[in-house]
């Protein structure tokens, strides 16, 4: 992992050192109780991260040097399947999570324009979150909801036939 | 459902589901308990009817009633007219927009007319929670039939003469991957069902998973049987949350019904099926890395051969097939081989879902017999082109597929002529575009995708694409050169023959087929550095018709940096290089004097 030359906060892959924290034993005890429910089966080491992402809303690093060793498997590993799939994240999501969709059928109904006034609005780029940590801003590819193109969603709620002008409306039912 | 005079269907379906159809569903029941009908009418919230369009969607059984558009303070009203007075609320109902006269029922609905339903025969009629309800309409009839009738070979026999071909995009003969599976001699097979739709702007395989679980568990059952398997594997998106609830209540159910598990039937065959998680990798969707993700591993494909039908998951001979293919299968069983091979075209038998999306009047879930014109599809069926506007092309096949124009509307759809058209049938999406949307911009939006998705394993896919889509980008930025278009087609050809794997020797197609058949737009975005869609913001030019202008200010008023000047009640002007094309004067504009160019 790399170092760069920014001495106040050197970083790795972007997440700040000062940000990263020692598990707690209890955070501990959750992974190794995720990890046995799988049988320490290396097999497994997507279920395992769905769950462990399920009980921490994201996967530092710390947790996945927590993993690594429960299953003895490299870090690198787990690094390596962490960052390959887009469904885990190695950020914090907000509290009302936002992803747009950016399928064809919502691109030709206009949902780059969407992402443009979320942006705006948020003062956020993709993939980041608010100050108060209220939202965050991710894209996916197509929920299967094309007929009500283009959509967002907000946490589980799908949010249809969405017009760039009633964002403002539609982040104050988020409050 | 005998026991009830009328079935109340409501699509719980993703689409309809975001727009509250579980809380009409809480409502009707309210409303028939308050009127004390619960004892006549049962409501059930089934799978997707497809036409999401105008969801959440009510059927009532058994007239076929058709409401549209429904919201839950609807519910109350239904229950009173419909179920109590039998008279039907005509408001609710589908109303055809170039007949304007409302469709009584569903059979009379265009829409439907020329759909052939087979894999999505159960999707909207049962209640996908519940086991007695595929049971009740022949569900698991064939897999008894091929167990107590049928040796291995003689049941893959008829796979073979039905003509069925993999749906998930190849089109490879479904009934010869069996068998290859069948002849290898090994301690465990499996059985995989490819649930890890990726294609963006298509939702079959979620929709039969929704809407019809049990006829993927019966044909994976079947299958099992048939190459010597125990095992069963559904590789599904963690993005489809209901489609993997739905899954885990319906393997709960055959379980019980001893459908799964030792012993099936008293036939002496065990199986049993797992879920795996996809978690967001369109990649995976190819056969090699989806095995990979399944043994927990990075999804990067491996070389062919071996095929997995040698050596797949664990090493061990595993064949997969995508859901849609699964789901024709009991019916082939059922209705005979003859049967199926009847419907459909030459090289292409029975059917196959689409995904109806974009410009199109009815968005939705579509099933037709192969050899359907596009044109039927797109006018007859999805009810021609949003707001009148004009076709311009339809993208079928997804990041893998082409763009088809006008001068293909007529031709016959199935996998051999899509592939002769510069497409290809890919798993089923059909995007459908107007003459607003820009060609190249499409073809960017496309290889953007692939460059995302990309594993980054072979250096064609990974550093190839990524030039393909730098040189769009510079095309739709107004920097295009003369060159690029042929450079574009070189680049294409060696991807197209050196990538590894099925989606970096197809993702240059969306380039080449755009190319083909929209080749002026590219010169226009090249040479004249404009957009004819007037789509792309870099070339969009924005000026003011004086004769039009009434001098009020208010553009200019707008114009965050300051590039319209004219003096109070003169006619203003835009100035080109201050402009940087955001769009707000003319929105602000009230007197239509702002164009853009």
């Amino acid at each position: 992992m790399n170092t760069t030359d920014h001495d106040e906060h050197p970083t790795v892959d972007g997440i700040p050192e000062r940000e990263r924290a020692e598990l707690k034993d209890c955070q501990i005890q959750t992974i190794k109780n995720i990890c046995h429910s799988f049988r320490h089966d290396e097999g497994e080491l997507i279920n395992i991260l769905h769950k462990t992402q399920e009980s921490f809303g994201y996967l530092p690093p710390e947790i996945q040097e927590c993993i690594a060793r429960e299953l003895r498997i490299p870090v690198a590993k787990v690094y390596g399947v962490v960052t390959f799939y887009t469904f885990f994240s190695m950020q914090p999501k907000g509290k009302y999570p936002i992803s747009i969709c950016l399928g064809t059928a919502c691109y030709v109904r206009g949902s780059e324009k969407i992402v443009e006034a979320l942006k705006n609005e948020l003062g956020i780029d993709i993939g980041g979150i608010t100050p108060d940590g209220k939202f965050s801003l991710d894209c996916l590819r197509c929920v299967g909801a094309c007929g009500l193109a283009p959509v967002m969603l907000i946490g589980d709620r799908v949010h249809g036939r969405v017009d760039p002008l009633q964002i403002k409306d539609i982040l104050t039912l988020y409050t | 459902m005998s026991t009830f005079k009328m079935h109340l269907l409501v699509c719980g379906g993703t689409g309809c589901r975001a727009s509250q159809s579980a809380m009409i569903v809480e409502r009707l029941r309210e409303a028939l308990a308050a009127s004390g009908l619960s004892g006549d009418a049962q409501v059930v919230a089934t799978g997707c009817f497809g036409f999401c369009e105008q969801g959440p969607i009510v059927k009532v059984m058994p007239d076929n009633t058709f409401y549209t558009n429904v919201t839950p303070d609807d519910a109350a009203i239904i229950v009173a007219e419909h179920v109590l007075k039998g008279r039907k609320v005509e408001r609710l109902l589908y109303t055809d927009p170039q007949h304007k006269t409302p469709a009584s029922d569903s059979k009379h609905m265009g829409f439907y007319r020329k759909q052939i339903r087979i894999a999505l025969r159960n999707c909207g009629f049962i209640d996908p929670e519940n086991i007695d309800e595929y049971i009740a309409r022949d569900g698991y009839a064939a897999l008894g039939k091929v167990l107590s009738e049928y040796t291995p070979q003689e049941a893959i026999e008829v796979v073979k003469r039905s003509g069925l071909r993999g749906r998930g995009g190849g089109g490879f003969p479904t009934g010869t991957k069996w068998d290859i599976a069948r002849t290898r001699r090994s301690d465990q097979k499996y059985v995989v069902c490819n649930a890890d739709e990726g294609d963006p702007g298509a939702f079959m395989d979620r929709s039969i998973l929704e809407g019809d679980p049990h006829s993927i568990l019966e044909a994976m059952l079947i299958c099992g049987y048939c190459i010597g398997a125990t095992k069963g594997l559904v590789y599904i998106r963690a993005e489809y949350p209901l489609a993997i609830h739905r899954l885990q209540v319906a393997i709960t159910q055959a379980r019980e019904y001893g459908l799964l598990g030792a012993d099936i039937m008293g036939a002496g065959f065990d199986f049993d099926i797992e879920l795996r998680y996809g978690a967001g990798a369109f990649v995976c969707g190819e056969e090699t890395a989806l095995i990979r993700s399944m043994e927990g591993r990075r999804g990067e494909p491996t070389v062919k051969p071996p095929f997995p039908a040698e050596s797949g998951y664990r090493g061990r001979p595993t064949n997969v097939n995508n859901v849609e293919t699964l789901a024709n299968i009991p019916v082939i069983f059922l209705k005979g081989p003859e049967w199926f091979a009847g419907i459909g075209s030459t090289g292409s038998k029975g059917t196959k879902v689409f995904a109806l999306a974009g410009k199109i009047n009815n968005v939705g879930l579509i099933e037709v017999p192969m050899g359907i014109t596009l044109r039927e599809v797109i006018f007859e069926i999805g009810g021609g082109i949003k707001d009148g506007k004009r076709f311009k092309a339809v993208q079928t096949g997804g990041p893998s597929g082409g763009c088809l124009t006008e001068k293909h509307l007529d031709t016959p759809i199935d996998f051999d002529n899509l592939l002769a058209a510069g497409s290809m049938m890919g798993s089923g999406g059909m995007i459908v575009m107007d003459e607003d949307d820009c060609m190249v911009s499409i073809a960017k939006f496309y290889l953007e995708f692939t460059v995302d998705e990309s594993c980054g394993k072979c250096a064609p896919c990974r550093i190839g694409n990524k030039r393909l889509y730098e040189l769009l980008r510079k095309i739709t930025l107004g920097h295009g050169e003369a060159d690029d278009m042929d450079c574009l087609r070189n680049l294409s050809a060696v991807i197209k023959d050196t990538a590894l794997c099925g989606l970096g020797q197809t993702s240059p197609n969306p380039v080449l087929s755009t190319l083909d058949n929209f080749r002026s737009e590219y010169e226009a975005h090249i040479f004249d550095r404009k957009c004819p869609a007037g789509q792309c913001k870099a070339l969009k030019h924005y000026f003011i018709l004086p004769e039009k202008c009434t001098g009020c200010t208010a553009c200019a008023r707008n114009c965050s940096v300051n590039a319209i000047v004219g003096e109070r009640r003169q006619a203003h002007s835009i100035i080109q290089n201050k402009c940087i094309r955001c769009g707000a004067c003319l929105e602000k504009c009230k007197f239509d004097a702002i164009r853009v160019g």
